[in-house]
């Protein structure tokens, strides 16, 4: 191959129309460009979202009414099965790091690339390959696995649904979420620019370094436990099915040793895109820095020793109980700095209320209140009250849906003109966000109250008396959806016809992306830059603080 | 994986974290078993006396042999990288060849073994397996699993190393290039360890 002819060829031009080896489709789904992959996993990553929202929608039309609304309770529950499996593995888990990690953290680093990028694009095939498995096992005969997206055994191990498909699709999906993880690690150990220290990478890196290393670490037991359901089904070996001899607690164990630290794969990256937005449209240089830094880090280690909160109505010896009660409250205060560090940043700041600040700032509060209804289940007496109820469905909406799906929409609004070179509505994108703000608590905060009155989650029929609660919440679901219909028609018009963009930096933000061109160039930097400051030095407000120093 | 692609990666050659990202990627293999471990650790646990007559109905000398054949090969392997690193190609292969002849024979020997098990009616689903204590069955279910994950991963260890002695023969991987197959060898080395693990506790703890 003749590199010199092509780099010739491609200088300066958008990595949007570099030509590369291939043409056409070809040159995006066999690329190995991280801001390709990063954008092949967006239209991917979208899709699934669409689907995963129709079946949310689905599942909040058919509780309207007590009894049966639109479909019959079997397909009910597939409705909620596939709702979950869809939401977590192919849009919450991968939406950060897969989308915006791929895309930003070589850039952010000074690097070319991410260190592994064929291995990066095997993860894109894979998870791609998940996705599908997942949408044949609609399709095929016997139907979605019925299960709930936790695959309960003994359950799961008798229903007739296709859950070995389903199984196996997310255990694809957990193997390409290793090698995201994998991936990143290397590539922060080994290609930040020269000078830049571990303190002076940007916060986002920091938080997909953590989470890489519960992907890493995490991941590989829930690939044994699905494989270990796959060989049940099968086989009938008989390891977790009680009527074998098998212990179906153990197998909850092993679920949620994985899926406890999952629920940290989810939200760290999204706080990372929160401690990336905030000092920006505050113009502040962020609060307390290194706190957020080392608290990304101890989500990770506490994280993973609190799987146990979600089984104490299960069975476990009262120490056991009284200890996994007490990390799960430890784990709080590392998320705690956090939002007290976003305040503080906050705190007489020139703040800007552009739509990506907006959806940060519904992030510390959905999420805020996500995290207290976390610790009222931490509570021992009170969660045996609280188990299974829709309360939980709310805390964990609050969490995922609050805490991630907003840092996902103030992502897409940060990062993506500088992805594409066009700019979006301003003026719609704050209408949407309004309207998806008043949606979501619409749709969620009632969930809090039926719980907390005995309706139970995942239930297909309920007493009269929850009717009220039921509706307001459905009636949500439609302001909701509504709103993000507004929003994704807006962010794909302005990809398509909004405003060119070539001015560098869009927003202001101190960090690498915003020094390189818009959108950027193949090899992102004409000139690996050397660092010498930490990320977000904002000139402007230490010379306002100045005198205020000198008074004191 | 094409020659061509490996000309575009040589621009940016990165040993280390080449062999980061390999460390990185035994380890989630090594908790992927790990999940079976502690399967294994809780029922043995619950089970001590039923595990203890099951253990004895597996052949020792067997898995001896077993043990033997696969600490051989992970010894062919790093010779294999080591006369590489001596710019001896033929020998590299040669030593290559023969951890996946050892493999084979590894295979072979585990193929017997089952199948034993299998003619006194020993398999998950027959009705010798279903009339058994519980805690026989766990370990016979546990057996079956965890030596069939292990053979699984022999068996895409084996490819691994086809796939080097290709590259070694047509010089993608080189004396002073062998990253590839260095990460070939820790692979095989891994599945060693495992294996060093899966034999005392199923044919040597009684
Ligand atoms: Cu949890």
């Amino acid at each position: 191959m003749d590199n010199d002819a092509a780099t010739a060829a491609n200088d300066h031009v958008s990595f949007l129309k570099y030509k590369g080896k291939y043409k056409g489709i070809r040159s995006w789904i066999l690329s190995t460009d991280h801001k390709r992959i990063g954008i092949l996993y967006l239209m991917a990553l979208l899709c699934f979202f669409a689907l995963g929202v129709t079946f949310g929608f689905l599942i909040r039309l058919e509780l309207l009414t007590p009894g049966k609304t639109i479909v019959e309770p079997q397909v009910y529950n597939e409705f909620f099965t596939l709702h979950g499996v869809i939401m977590i593995f192919l849009f919450v888990i991968p939406g950060l790091p897969a989308v915006f990690g791929n895309f930003f953290l070589p850039i952010m680093l000074g690097a070319k690339d991410v260190a592994f990028p064929r291995l990066n694009l095997l993860s894109w095939w894979l998870y791609v390959t998940g996705g599908v498995l997942i949408i044949a096992s609609i399709l095929m005969p016997g139907g979605p696995a019925d299960t709930g997206w936790t695959f309960y055994i003994p359950y799961s191990v008798r229903t007739t649904t296709n859950v070995i498909i389903t199984g196996s699709a997310a255990f694809l999906l957990g193997f390409s979420s290793i090698l995201t993880g994998l991936n990143f690690i290397t590539t922060i150990h080994r290609l930040r620019a020269p000078g830049m220290g571990w303190f002076k990478m940007p916060l986002f890196a920091w938080s997909l370094y953590a989470t890489a290393w519960i992907q890493v670490l995490a991941t590989p037991i829930i690939g044994i436990t699905l494989l270990l359901i796959i060989v049940e089904r099968v086989f009938g070996v008989g390891l977790f099915d009680p009527a074998l001899g098998g212990d179906p607690i153990l197998f909850q164990h092993l679920f949620w040793i994985y899926s406890h630290p999952a629920v940290y794969i989810m939200i760290v990256p999204a706080m990372g895109v929160i401690s990336e937005i905030i000092p920006v449209f505050a113009r502040r240089t962020i609060f307390g820095y290194k706190f957020i830094a080392f608290s990304s880090i101890g989500i990770a280690l506490f994280g993973s020793l609190v799987w146990a909160h979600h089984m104490f109505a299960v069975g476990m010896s009262d120490t056991g109980q009284f200890i996994f009660s007490f990390l799960t409250f430890m784990v709080a205060i590392p998320s705690a700095i956090k939002v007290f560090n976003w305040t503080a940043t906050l705190y007489k700041g020139s703040i800007s209320l552009d739509p990506p600040m907006l959806f940060a700032l519904a992030f510390i509060f959905l999420f805020s209140i996500g995290g207290f209804t976390g610790l009222i289940q931490g509570a021992l007496s009170v969660d045996i009250h609280l188990t299974d109820t829709s309360f939980i469905v709310g805390h964990f909406h609050y969490v995922m849906f609050g805490g991630t799906g907003m840092g996902i929409f103030a992502a897409l609004h940060y990062w993506l003109p500088k992805m594409f070179g066009r700019m979006y509505n301003l003026k719609r994108a704050k209408v949407a966000f309004w309207i998806i703000f008043v949606g979501f608590n619409t749709l969620y905060f009632p969930m809090f109250v039926m719980g907390w009155l005995g309706m139970p989650r995942r239930y297909y029929d309920y007493l009269p008396e929850y009717t009220i609660y039921h509706q307001i919440s459905t009636v949500g679901s439609w302001i909701l959806i509504t709103g993000m219909i507004i929003m994704f028609t807006n962010l794909i018009q302005g990809l398509r016809k909004g405003k060119v963009v070539t001015e560098r930096n869009i927003w202001g933000g101190e960090t690498l992306e915003w020094t390189i061109e818009t959108p950027p160039t193949h090899d992102n930097f004409d000139k690996i830059p050397m660092i010498s400051t930490p990320p977000y030095e904002y000139k402007q407000n230490e010379t306002e603080e100045l005198p205020e120093e000198i008074i004191h | 994986m094409s020659t061509q692609e490996q000309a575009v990666v040589h621009v940016h050659r990165d040993d280390i974290g080449s062999r980061m990202g390999m460390w990185l990627f035994l380890f989630t293999e090594l908790l992927l078993f790990g999940g079976l471990f502690f399967l294994y650790s809780v029922y043995r646990f619950m089970h001590q006396a039923d595990f203890h007559v099951a253990a004895k109905e597996l052949n020792v000398l067997v898995g001896t042999f077993n043990t033997a054949i696969l600490l051989t090969s992970s010894l062919t392997m790093a010779l294999s990288i080591t006369a590489l690193q001596r710019n001896n190609k033929k020998l590299s292969v040669f030593f290559q060849l023969c951890t996946i002849l050892l493999a084979v024979a590894f295979l072979v020997n585990k193929y017997f073994e089952w199948m034993t098990k299998i003619h006194h009616g020993i398999y998950p689903g027959s009705d010798e397996y279903l009339a058994m204590e519980s805690g026989r069955r766990l370990f016979f279910a546990l057996y079956y699993v965890m030596t069939g994950l292990h053979a699984l991963h022999v068996i895409i260890g084996m490819v691994l190393i086809s796939v080097m002695t290709r590259f070694t023969v047509r010089n993608v991987i080189t004396h002073d290039n062998y990253v590839k197959l260095e990460a070939a060898g820790l692979y095989w080395h891994l599945v060693d360890i495992i294996w060093i693990f899966l034999f005392p506790l199923f044919y040597l703890i009684t």
